[in-house]
């Protein structure tokens, strides 16, 4: 119970915070307990399959073939494939991490989960339709075709800028299973 | 729709993964559930603080904010609001077309979707959790720096 406690304490805070706020100011109070609703049912409904294929594929992706596709040699068809499955993820960015973490404990290259990373937070497929429809073609492509370059120009510095101490967190990460 | 899609894709390859080998599939939810449930703590503090920012920094404060500022004030503004914001894309593409029709500039919405999408400051210390702090100070830094050449882009493209 307590370690429960401890575990959900900026959640339990924030929420005690809301409750004040339900007392100080009702209106606020409902807004937040209506987001906070709304933020928690957006959530279950995307992360559910994500978790599954991240189990999946913890158990069925043998570690040679990760390192084969997505390790250090695994060049250009590394990144494209990093881009790829970012593109085609759904949810948001921190959804990501989880599945970086994943990808990393089975050989990924660091800057090919950086790539991953870059992709799922900006090129998603669902996201850059509903760009285009909301901003103009023209807008939601420029956006998307200029964010190639980025993603792989800023996983490729930071790549080269951290050393291996500063990208170990991510092969030992927390969601370790 | 898309969810659809991806629920429909893991329920095929759960299906495939159970017909071929029953325990592994066992294993392979019990991990699927395991990473689940260490990270619910973290995403329930993100997603009540999220509920938090979208209560008082709502579209309608977006909309006055920047609706208002023009220049390198507004592209300044845009990108503060952008990277402290976490906003879920169906909200934020209509408002940025909101913002469009009261006159914002094309490179503020740039730089504003742009940070919103690759700029997490809510997220941070998420991100350091699993990447360390370097990297989270770094992916983040640059992303912010890139928003706008992402705004230049679209200047020149859209001119």
């Amino acid at each position: 119970m307590i370690q429960t406690v401890k575990l959900y304490k900026y959640f339990l805070i924030i929420m005690i915070f809301d409750l004040i706020m339900l007392i100080v100011n009702p209106l606020t109070g409902k807004q937040l307990f209506h987001f906070t609703y709304f933020n928690f049912a957006e959530m279950l409904k995307v992360l559910p399959p994500i978790f599954i294929l991240l189990g999946l594929l913890d158990v069925w992706v043998p570690r040679e073939k990760i390192i084969r596709y997505l390790g250090e040699k695994s060049g250009a068809g590394g990144i494209a494939l990093s881009i790829f499955l970012g593109a085609a993820a759904a949810g948001p960015l921190y959804a990501a991490f989880p599945v970086a973490s994943v990808m990393a404990q089975k050989g990924a290259r660091y800057g090919n989960i950086l790539v991953f990373l870059g992709a799922w937070s900006t090129l998603k497929i669902p996201m850059f339709l509903f760009e285009m429809s909301s901003l103009g073609v023209r807008f939601a492509l420029t956006r998307w075709l200029i964010n190639i370059p980025g993603i792989i120009l800023m996983a490729f510095i930071i790549e080269r800028i951290l050393d291996e101490k500063d990208k170990a967190p991510i092969y030992h990460s927390a969601a370790k299973s | 729709m898309f969810t659809m899609l991806l629920y429909i894709g893991s329920a095929v390859f759960l299906i495939f993964s159970y017909f071929k080998d029953r325990k592994k599939t066992k294993l392979a939810l019990k991990k699927a559930l395991t990473a689940f449930l260490n990270i619910l703590p973290d995403f329930a503090a993100v997603l009540a603080l999220v509920a938090v920012l979208l209560t008082f920094v709502s579209p309608e404060v977006i909309t006055r904010v920047l609706g208002e500022q023009a220049g390198a004030a507004g592209l300044f503004l845009a990108s503060v609001v952008g990277s402290i914001t976490l906003i879920p894309g169906f909200v934020a593409f209509p408002l940025a077309a909101t913002l469009l029709q009261r006159g914002a500039g094309l490179a503020t919405i740039a730089v504003f979707i742009s940070t919103l999408m690759m700029v997490g400051v809510v997220t941070f210390p998420l991100e350091k959790k699993f990447f360390g702090f370097k990297e989270a100070l770094w992916r983040n830094s640059l992303s912010y720096v890139w928003a706008f050449f992402v705004a230049l882009a679209i200047s020149v493209v859209m001119a």
